[in-house]
């Protein structure tokens, strides 16, 4: 609502400040007076689910940060050593310098087991803040035009992100490492034909090879992170470009931006939600103990543990393949087709590209064309929300199946039930979860109307003369009215007649009657309750007062 | 022979047979049995294989037979040992109380005396591994380094990386290790206890054992060490996901929300 005033005081006469001079000096030649005029003035809405974005980025910058720091000291190499640091139930073991060093890391290098927990703990809450950001862009539909690209952006982020903390898991070579790298190397030699090609290229020979660990290092610390910083940069600007969506509210519309201006205000903000985010992240890293190296004990191929999981992250496909009965085809003869592990590997890219793609295919079946910069509430939009839930719903049978040994220890359950609960949950919770939501974003709907039309509960009961009670209903504040109706409620788009005025029959391809049929599903009848209406609430408050 | 065979049905038969079979016992054994106090300790020990026997009848033969012969609903004892017996009887597992998966753990029913004295009694039904001796599993006579790689060789897979127990098929598990005593995880590995194979001293030589003992005591104990901090159950990624789902997530969302809700009132300038 402020617009961020900027008096630059020109018209001065005589020799200005150095600092000023300097100033001027620079942007002459950097422009970047314009540029900061642009970005202070920018403004940014308040609310607590725009901040989950900032979560993600200043748990990245910490892990940046603490991952330079390691890379001092890390030796990525798969060379046999003898283990004589300061941690006494390894001494004299062989183990790789990946190991050795890591070990070091956290008992001989000054604050290295902290940075080292930092650095873990950090990214595990940097992928679940993306994931969390990314759920409030789709249920808030903050991903329709002109925000696809960016949305784009963001899920590669995601993406690499997965893959980042896949290198970094491997790095230090313990057992869960090991372990990691092995079952990968099992799924890439499940893939026909180049499978083998492939497993070659990446161990440079049989497993383990000498290769792996170096190869992963240079991917973990400067391509992917390289790539990450290129497009959150890129996803930043973008924002900037776009602005921020906001929620309606009077004053508040689809084409202004409402919210304080990044400078000073944001920056203050910010700055402070920074120094939050790295507090609460030293602080777990200081208390609670993350891949404790020493203790899970160095990789060799012979041995293996139970309990053996990648992060949370990748938990979901760990689960696919758990999930997953071991069927094998055996084809020509002599040619196995494991889709024990062939299968959930086709699942879990086509699990990430649905979501990616869904921007896509919802504004091909609503045709809607026109720019949106008004975040929408879930339960306004139910089929979107219902799809999104069946999705995570999915996601999360996948990713309990990923732990089932875990839950199994700790609940006293059998391991095999809880794997067949996953296998029939994995596709009936979807559909019962879809159904589930569109209903509950109905009541919702209703509950607003109703809010609108007759005014929130107060919990005071009244008797009336003849005995009658009734319970007081307070309207609601015009503010709060505007908010439940802001919304659109388009209606769904209906075929052309079937016949034309001249009586001929029209052709109407089976693509679009299906973009009929869903567009029905998403604006139809069963998909929105009317909004009140002024008209509704003039005549409900004029004619016989409210109760 | 025709009228023993239709008598052999009769109520009362099996109680003859009885009397016959523990008559002849009893003669033999005066007959064989070393003379007088030339063995003040095998006389001990018969004492306590006596008594072992009596409270074996009453707790344990209705399901491993009088004679320690098994029936459908227990396992015979020839052979497993006095190790066995002190494993299963002092952490609780046995007597069994109910059929299930597995054997649980509940609180020991017998007295150190009684247990060793059922011990003796199912050693003396076959040879089978002792009871180890207190310097046999003393983890400060091991070597923890070499401990560890062989529990990751030998254990790990069903017990987790520093034993913090694992799930088996159809809610059998191998259990959380942490602060078992030292004595039954020898014996454990010893006797090998239900699902849990075996590792006699041809396997896992007894220095072998030790070292495994050693490696348990100085990562698995309450005492041992936690340079990292609060374990999470020790359970891996798991744990710490979750943690980082709730706690991690929680306090900063926590964060957002105050922030979200302190914002600065807008002035007109
Ligand atoms: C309710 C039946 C039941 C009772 C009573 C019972 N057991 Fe058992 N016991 C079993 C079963 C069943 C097993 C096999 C467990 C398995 O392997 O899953 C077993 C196993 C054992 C074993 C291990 C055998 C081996 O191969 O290592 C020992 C030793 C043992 N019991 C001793 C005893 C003693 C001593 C008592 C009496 C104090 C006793 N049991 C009472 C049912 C019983
Ligand atoms: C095939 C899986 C498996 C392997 C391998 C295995 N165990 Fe076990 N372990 C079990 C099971 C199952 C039990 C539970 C037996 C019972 O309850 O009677 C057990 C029980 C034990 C116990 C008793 C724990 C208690 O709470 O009293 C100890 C100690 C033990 N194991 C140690 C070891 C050691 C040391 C090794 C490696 C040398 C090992 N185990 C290897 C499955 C295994
Ligand atoms: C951007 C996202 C990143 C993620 C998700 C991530 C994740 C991880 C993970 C899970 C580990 C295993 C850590 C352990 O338990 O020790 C790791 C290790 C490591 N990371 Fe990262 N990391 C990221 C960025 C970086 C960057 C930018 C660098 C360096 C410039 C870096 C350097 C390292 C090094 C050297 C290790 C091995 C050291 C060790 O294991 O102690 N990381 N990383």
């Amino acid at each position: 609502m402020s617009t961020a005033t900027d008096e630059r005081t020109t018209a001065r006469r005589g020799k200005a400040p150095a600092g000023e001079r300097l100033a001027d000096w620079a942007d002459g030649r950097l422009g970047v007076y314009g540029a900061a005029k642009y970005g202070m003035r920018k403004v940014f809405p308040d609310h607590w689910s725009f901040l989950l974005g900032e979560i993600a980025l200043f748990s990245f910058i910490i892990v940046l940060l603490t991952g330079v720091y390691l890379t001092l000291f890390f030796v990525p190499s798969m060379a046999q050593v003898e283990y004589h640091g300061s941690y006494v139930p390894m001494q004299g073991q062989l183990m790789s310098e990946a190991y050795a060093s890591t070990l070091d890391i956290s008992f001989d290098v000054r604050g290295g087991l902290l940075v080292r927990q930092i650095h873990h703990w950090g990214a595990l809450i940097f992928v679940v803040a993306i994931f969390i950001h990314m759920m409030r862009v789709f249920f808030t539909g903050a991903f329709r035009k002109p925000r696809e690209i960016n949305w784009l952006f963001g899920f590669t982020l995601f993406i690499l992100a997965l893959f980042t903390g896949l290198t970094g898991y491997s790095l230090p070579d313990d057992l869960l490492s090991g372990t990691g790298i092995r079952f990968m190397e099992g799924a890439i030699l499940a893939t026909p034909v180049v499978g083998t090609w492939i497993q070659m290229l990446l161990f440079g020979g049989e497993f383990p090879g000498h290769d792996i660990i170096p190869r992963f290092f240079v991917i973990h610390v400067l391509l992917l992170p390289g790539l990450l910083l290129a497009l959150v940069v890129a996803h930043l600007i973008l924002i900037v470009f776009h602005k921020h969506t906001h929620y309606a509210g009077p004053g508040k519309t689809n084409t202004n931006v409402v919210g304080m201006p990044f400078f000073p205000v944001y920056m203050a903000k910010a700055g402070g939600f920074t120094f939050i985010v790295f507090g609460v992240i030293t602080l777990i890293a200081g208390t609670v103990t993350i891949n404790p190296v020493w203790t899970i004990g160095p990789y060799r191929p012979e041995t293996v543990s139970t309990n053996a999981q990648p992060d949370w992250y990748l938990g979901f496909s760990e689960g696919l393949v758990r999930m997953m009965p071991g069927w094998e085809i055996v084809l020509f003869g002599d040619y196995t087709l494991n889709l024990g592990l062939l299968i959930p590997l086709g699942v879990f890219p086509a699990m990430l590209v649905v979501l990616m793609l869904y921007p896509f295919f919802e504004s091909w079946v609503t045709k809607d064309t026109r720019e949106h910069h008004i975040a929408q509430r879930p339960r306004n939009v139910p089929t979107r929300t219902a799809f999104g839930m069946a999705w995570l719903s999915a996601y999360f049978v996948a990713l309990v199946a990923g732990g089932n040994d875990v839950w199994a220890i700790n609940f006293n359950l059998s391991i095999n039930a809880i794997t067949w609960f996953c296998r029939i949950g994995f596709f009936v919770l979807p559909v019962l979860v879809f159904f589930l939501t569109r209903r509950i974003c109905l009541g919702l709907q209703r509950r607003d109307r109703d809010k609108v039309l007759h005014g929130r509960e107060t919990g005071i009961i009244k008797r009336l003369p003849h005995g009658e009670f009734i319970e007081v209903h307070e309207p609601l504040p015009p503010a709060e009215r505007y908010k439940l109706t802001a919304h659109e409620q388009p209606r769904p788009l209906s075929l052309p007649p079937a016949v034309d005025e001249n009586g001929v029959e029209r052709k109407v391809g089976p693509l679009e009657k299906l973009r009929a049929r869903l567009s029905r599903g998403y604006y139809g009848e069963q998909a929105q309750i009317p909004k009140a209406t002024a008209e509704e609430y003039r005549e409900i408050t004029s004619g016989h007062g409210h109760h | 022979m025709k009228k023993l065979s239709a008598r052999r049905r009769h109520p009362l038969a099996a109680l003859v047979v009885l009397l016959f079979a523990l008559a002849a016992t009893g003669g033999l054994y005066a007959a064989l049995a070393p003379a007088g106090e030339a063995q003040a300790d095998a006389s001990e020990t018969s004492i306590a294989v006596e008594e072992g026997k009596k409270l074996y009848l009453v707790g344990c033969a209705t399901c491993h037979g009088s004679e320690g012969q098994g029936t459908s609903d227990g396992p015979s004892l020839v052979g497993v040992g006095a190790a066995a017996v002190d494993f299963q009887v002092a952490t609780g597992r046995m007597p069994l109380q109910q059929p299930g998966p597995q054997a649980p753990e509940k609180p020991v029913v017998y007295t150190e005396d009684q247990i060793a004295q059922l011990a003796a009694y199912v050693a003396s039904l076959g040879p089978g591994p002792a009871i180890p001796a207190e310097e046999e599993y003393d983890p400060q006579a091991g070597d923890p380094a070499v401990g560890g790689e062989l529990f990751r060789l030998n254990c790990s897979q069903c017990h987790n990386f520093t034993g913090q127990g694992g799930a088996l098929t159809d809610g059998k598990y191998a259990p959380d290790l942490t602060d078992v005593d030292p004595r039954f995880v020898y014996e454990a590995m010893l006797t090998g206890p239900q699902a849990m194979p075996a590792f006699p001293d041809t396997v896992l030589s007894p220095e072998n054992k030790r070292d495994i003992i050693a490696w348990l005591d100085a990562v698995n104990t309450e005492k041992a060490p936690n340079p990292g901090g609060f374990q999470l159950g020790g359970y891996g990624p798991v744990s710490e996901g979750l943690f980082a789902w709730t706690f991690g997530i929680g306090a900063l969302i926590a964060a957002a929300v105050w922030i979200g809700a302190h914002t600065a009132k807008a002035k007109k300038s």
